[in-house]
């Protein structure tokens, strides 16, 4: 049986598959470039990008200087979300009596405006990295349970059926089977998640923080920096772009027979 | 004659009124691979799941080699379709039964791995499911099944999921370790062909619910079994004759 080598795609196959996004981009760019620079708009109410771009490398200091908090507390907040997500979702796997009780809470959770609660955490908890991972944490958890959950359900019932007949124990069963069928279903939450978790790192800052890409862009914002504020807002782009790529080469890492098993991903 | 090992009297099971099993009384003797033929849906599984443990019996009695189940199951069961695990390597497959027992993860490859070649299997140890033909899976779900080492093997429709060509010659490696292994089996299917070429014995069972309509021996010695042959099709055909006789006369 043979295989395709998994990371060797060829360039430029690569570059056919974005080519059109590409070109999407660049119309895009070109036509707002045309549009600043002609229609004599003043460059704090619209710049142009390449503003933009020379502006963001001349500050390049100050961003660099307030992404690493972001980023700080982007990963840090994820990582206390995943654990929490991870312990309730054994929690209500174990006893589903659970899933009705916590279930209701979670949600109401989830309908809470950001941005009346993010000001309020930031009055209770101060202007440290405790109310951002709070606020990042608020916004990925209920995904990432909701995925846990829906994965451990996806078991099939075959297998299950299967270790009970060797006399496996509940625990067992859940080590054996239900925690590895969860995996791409953790996996395409954790991809989904992982962008709201930045988003909600720059919101958490924008209500109040010493430093970070959310403070920064609310300073440029009153400064009347508009070039600033897109330049700190394709930064957060970035950071994004990285995060979830990190998070699909985790994936692929950890489930190295997904890859050979496309059709069963959810 | 030798030992009976398991025997089942008056076995039965409803679910919410519904009646699955009525009073089934089997006998399967050590040595002996005795197949259970009936139609779809007549609760061939139930009765499976009724000796796993999986569901409890409303009536009658379980006894293996004399002696009431215990917590020790001595069956090792292999379900219809392969439950191969996708995100464990074959080898790790086939060493689940072991590793559930207790079995330490390098015992258990040892144990496994000089199986390999016998099972037709050399080679893929490392391979996921997914890569493996459907003949090969169903043949790394056997060796998952017999490297558990009970005394006796349950065989869920082993076969069904298959292509008709790929089947027979599954059929026919069967028999070859069946000569070679003194394994006693029970098996579910609905494919009479099957069922005489594989069995000592047959039971047939009525559809829903399951009731033993009549039992059938297989005297053609496993040396000389050829699925063409008179005597094999003429069991083939009394058999189909009862199956079909009831199904239009419910």
């Amino acid at each position: 049986m043979s295989k395709p080598p998994r990371f060797a795609r060829p360039f430029s196959r690569l570059l056919a598959n974005a080519a059109p996004a590409l070109i999407a981009v660049e119309a895009l760019v070109l036509a707002w470039e045309g549009y600043a620079g002609l229609s004599g708009i003043s460059p704090t109410t619209l710049p142009t990008p390449s503003r933009v771009v020379s502006q963001a490398i001349e500050h390049r200091g100050a961003l660099l200087e307030n992404t690493i908090p972001t980023l700080g507390a982007t990963v840090f907040g994820f990582a206390f979300s995943l654990v929490v997500a991870f312990t309730f979702s054994v929690l209500i796997d174990f006893f589903t009596p659970l899933r009705r009780a916590l279930m209701p809470v979670f949600v109401v959770s989830q309908t809470l405006p950001l941005v009346a609660i993010a000001p309020l955490i930031v009055l209770w908890f101060g202007f440290g990295l405790a109310p951002k991972i709070m606020l990042v944490a608020l916004v990925t958890f209920f995904p990432m349970l909701v995925a846990l959950l829906q994965g451990y359900a996806a078991t099939d019932r075959d297998i299950e059926a299967l270790l009970a007949s060797m006399g496996a124990s509940r625990a067992t069963l859940f080590r054996l089977a239900r925690l590895p069928s969860a995996l791409p279903y953790f996996f395409a939450g954790l991809r989904i998640s992982i962008t709201y978790a930045v988003v909600g790192a720059i919101f958490a800052e924008y209500a109040g923080a010493a430093k970070g890409l959310g403070i920064y862009m609310l300073n440029a914002k009153n400064n009347f920096r508009p070039d600033l504020v897109l330049a700190a807002v394709s930064v957060s782009a970035v950071l994004t772009l990285a995060l979830f790529g990190a998070a699909m080469v985790i994936e692929r890492l950890a489930t190295p027979w997904s890859q050979r098993d496309k059709g069963r991903r959810p | 004659m030798s030992a009976t090992r398991l025997e089942l009297s008056d076995v039965s099971k409803s679910f919410d009124g519904l009646a699955v099993l009525d009073r089934i009384s089997l006998q399967v003797r050590h040595g002996e691979f005795v197949s259970i033929l009936g139609p779809s849906g007549a609760g061939k599984s139930t009765l499976f799941q009724v000796l796993t443990g999986g569901v409890a019996r409303d009536g009658g009695q379980v006894r293996f080699d004399g002696a009431a189940l215990g917590d020790n199951s001595p069956f090792a069961f292999m379900p219809q379709r392969d439950a191969l695990m996708p995100w464990r390597r074959v080898v790790d497959n086939t060493t689940l039964g072991l590793e559930v027992q207790g079995v330490s993860r390098v015992a258990a490859q040892a144990r496994v791995t000089p199986l390999f070649a016998e099972f037709g299997l050399d080679g893929f140890e490392q391979h996921y499911p997914a890569q493996l033909s459907g003949g090969m899976r169903q043949r790394a779900a056997l060796l998952r099944t017999v490297v558990q080492d009970r005394p006796m093997l349950l065989l869920d429709e082993p076969f069904g999921a298959l292509d008709a060509l790929t089947r027979s010659g599954m059929q026919r490696w069967l028999m070859t370790m069946w000569a070679q292994h003194n394994w006693t089996a029970l098996l579910i299917t609905h494919d009479v062909r099957e069922a005489v070429y594989l069995s000592d014995r047959i039971y047939t069972l009525t559809a829903r619910p399951a009731r033993v309509m009549r039992e059938f021996a297989v005297p053609i010695p496993r040396s000389r079994r050829d699925l063409a042959s008179a005597e094999a099709s003429q069991i083939e055909a009394e058999i189909l004759h009862t199956l079909l006789n009831q199904q239009q006369d419910p």
